[in-house]
């Protein structure tokens, strides 16, 4: 039997496939390492698109089906590129307690787009979280990896507004 | 390491700490962090510099120091004068170094004797707000990884076993499965080949953040807890399945781990002996469902997380294959002091059935958001009440709501029974991992149950029928009711699906989901009626013109 073990070169000659190589090689390609290894890719370049998945599909030999099945299963892996800002709302009980839907829903008018989408133009990206753990502070945000809490609809509102109204192009 | 040169690290320690006469710690877990306590901790230090006090005041980053709600909070120790201070911003730091020596700063103080500080009982959390959660040394001099040494040099796997079995700890992720019985399984299991030990750190209940307060202010009482886990079952390899939510914690369990092996007290030959033990991190992706122990351990190996029937159970066939203890963070962290103190002396703590301590996080309507630890047997309403400080604002208390997802909604008529797994059982609720959320007269009951529904009805993994169909069709009933359009047939159409959902779902996600629904409907049925019948909604929620507009989509 003939098992065809040349190792698939990466996509293009962009660094950071080495990064992703490397997380491959420090699991011995093992298929156990797919997970590990979307979330590299992930890191790297923010989203997993057709052609990475199969990049890391046929470097782990693991069947297409299941990487894309992987990459689907999780909420947390995208497979659309984010926008130049993100905001995560948190949608945990707390949060929903004391008020998190009114800011979703001021946002989602802002915006024009539900939880889980990004603007046409895409600039933002808005996302709702499970829950991210900052109870305490309830209801809780992320703008762009900075958490914000004890939020309410006007200042959620005018932190996005800011990015809406800075002009610069979006690359 | 030997046991001399642990003993040599906490000496240095404390031989270190003898120069302080002050020390100012600030809380430099997720919650206070987030409102920028690394800054704060930054700006003390340079003050402390620039005052010439370096020699005799330490400044440091710790664990949780509890109360969240008023982060960031920073406690400073002048012998045995404590001060609390809230709410602090980097400019405060030069009126708290100034008035080390002199009277609390006014305006920013907080009252460390409240209940909320004096009331709990800690165990898990001893070593939070006081040590630094990056520095191994200092939860050595803690008497940490005593117990792994008394472990492995003076007792044999099945003595270990004994004295957690002795405890009475029972699994702290919510089903209190008595931990003892779980290990002594596992170490029988296997005909000597590879066995694994999987800590389950996928903390996914909305509302509860104990776990993530343990590993990023304690790290090393959790590593310490697997150690001898893997030492009384006969495992060598152990993963942690955290999410990726959680990025400080992730980072201080790899500083942690790093540590530790450094020191030799992971890896091969811990203190000399044969016995070796590797931990590895394994990140979550953001499935709710992983928090089911045969979907955690699919995900481990790579795969979807999709759970199966159950037996075999993991202690039997659990990773690849092979025997797998998987234990909760709290569990793990609750070992090692069983371990230095003995079963009795944890067994001597809580209820009959329901021994020890347990960590709630208090969340919602609540004056004292945070975290705290308590015997258990205590009451909901000293907790509510005394603890957390009531109900702000002037509001009626409504319902508790334990147990995440798969919990139920306890009414004010048992707010004085004793807290154990079992009691909370038998209102309809369950212990699970330990998240406590308030509602007050302004949560619509309905619309609580159908946040729930609507939240495995998302993470539902698609396996089995029951909770791939039953959740949407709940979730699309509870929809009429807050639309006020429910008939009589919708109401036992409810019921019926809620009894079959739970009695046919393949794993614990769909056989609980109708605990949140159920719960509402036993305690606060006259709200589902009137939503029916009257087309109201008491608190205000449901049927208003900019209710229920918004989609709230998972991405």
């Amino acid at each position: 039997m003939s098992v065809n073990l040349k190792k698939p070169t990466a996509p293009s000659s962009d660094n950071r496939w080495k990064l992703v190589d490397a997380t491959m090689r420090r699991h011995g390609y093992d298929p156990r390492a797919l997970i590990e290894t979307l979330h590299t890719v992930q890191e790297c370049f923010g989203y997993l698109d057709n052609q990475a998945l199969r990049f890391v599909a046929e470097s782990l030999r693991v069947p297409l089906s299941r990487a894309y099945g992987v990459a689907t299963f999780y909420h947390f892996f995208t497979m659309r590129p984010p926008g130049q800002h993100t905001c995560v709302i948190c949608l945990g009980t707390a949060c929903y307690i004391k008020g998190a839907k009114a800011i979703v829903e001021k946002l989602s008018s802002l915006l024009g787009v539900n939880p889980g989408e990004t603007t046409p133009d895409k600039k933002v990206s808005f996302l709702g979280a499970r829950c991210l753990g900052a109870c305490g502070l309830a209801p809780a945000a992320v703008f762009d990896n900075v958490v914000s809490g004890k939020l309410n609809a006007a200042d959620a509102v005018n932190k996005v507004q800011k990015w809406l109204d800075n002009t610069e192009v979006v690359a | 390491m030997t046991p001399e040169e642990l003993q040599a690290i906490t000496a240095k320690e404390q031989e270190a700490d003898k120069q302080f006469t002050h020390h100012i710690n600030v809380c430099v877990a997720a919650s206070c962090v987030s409102s920028q306590s690394d800054q704060v901790r930054d700006s003390l230090a340079k003050r402390v510099k620039e005052a010439g006090l370096e020699k005799t005041c330490c400044v440091k980053g710790v664990g949780c120091l509890g109360l969240c709600k008023a982060g960031p909070l920073v406690s400073v120790e002048s012998g045995s004068k404590k001060t609390m201070y809230q709410e602090v911003k980097p400019e405060n730091a030069a009126a708290i170094v100034d008035n080390l020596d002199k009277a609390p700063v006014p305006g920013l103080a907080l009252d460390n004797s409240i209940p909320f500080f004096t009331s709990q009982k800690k165990i898990v959390l001893e070593n939070s707000g006081k040590i630094d959660p990056e520095r191994i040394e200092e939860y050595i001099a803690c008497d940490g990884y005593k117990g792994l040494h008394q472990a492995i040099a003076s007792m044999s796997p099945a003595e270990v076993i004994e004295q957690v079995t002795k405890s009475g700890l029972r699994g702290r992720g919510g089903a209190g499965f008595p931990t003892g019985l779980k290990w002594s399984t596992v170490s029988k299991a296997g005909n000597g080949g590879e066995k694994y030990v999987v800590c389950n750190a996928d903390e996914g209940d909305p509302g509860a953040f104990m776990d993530r307060s343990v590993l990023e202010s304690d790290p090393h009482r959790v590593l310490e807890g697997m150690a001898i886990a893997g030492y009384a079952v006969g495992a060598s390899r152990a993963y942690i399945y955290i999410r990726a939510e959680y990025p400080l914690a992730i980072q201080r369990l790899k500083v942690a781990i790093k540590q530790a092996e450094r020191m030799e007290l992971l890896g091969a030959n811990i203190f000399g002996t044969t016995f070796s033990f590797h931990i590895e991190l394994r990140i979550g992706a953001g499935a709710f469902v992983c928090g089911e122990e045969t979907a955690l351990m699919a995900s481990i190996e790579g795969k979807r997380g999709s759970p199966r029937p159950r037996p075999p159970f993991p202690a039997e066939s659990g990773l690849w294959g092979r025997p797998t203890l998987l234990n909760n963070v709290e569990t793990f962290a609750n070992i090692a002091p069983i371990i230095r103190n003995g079963g009795d002396w944890y067994a001597s703590i809580g209820t009959e059935k329901s021994k020890g301590t347990k960590v709630f996080a208090l969340a919602g309507k609540i004056n004292n958001t945070g975290l705290i630890e308590v015997p258990m047997g205590i009451t909901l309403r000293e907790i509510i009440f005394t603890i957390g400080g009531g109900i702000p604002d002037g509001k009626k208390f409504k319902a508790v709501q334990t147990g995440g997802p798969s919990g139920g909604c306890i009414p004010e008529e048992h707010l004085d029974m004793p807290l154990d797994y079992d009691s909370l059982m038998k209102v309809g609720s369950i212990m699970g991992s330990g998240g406590m959320i308030v509602m007050d007269e302004t949560s619509c009951m309905v619309d609580v149950a159908k946040f729930f529904m609507e939240f495995c009805m998302t993470e539902s993994c698609g396996k089995c029928i029951p909770c791939r169909v039953g959740t949407v069709q709940l979730h699309g009933l509870l929809q009429k009711f807050t639309e006020g359009t429910a008939t009589d047939a919708d109401m036992d159409m409810l019921l019926e699906l809620c009894d079959m959902v739970r009695s046919t779902s393949l794993c614990g996600l769909g056989q609980t989901a109708p605990n949140p629904t159920l719960s509402t409907l036993r305690y606060f049925k006259e709200e589902y009626l009137k939503h029916m019948r009257e087309k109201t909604c008491s608190a205000g929620v449901c049927m208003t013109d900019a209710g229920d507009g918004a989609k709230t989509k998972e991405v």
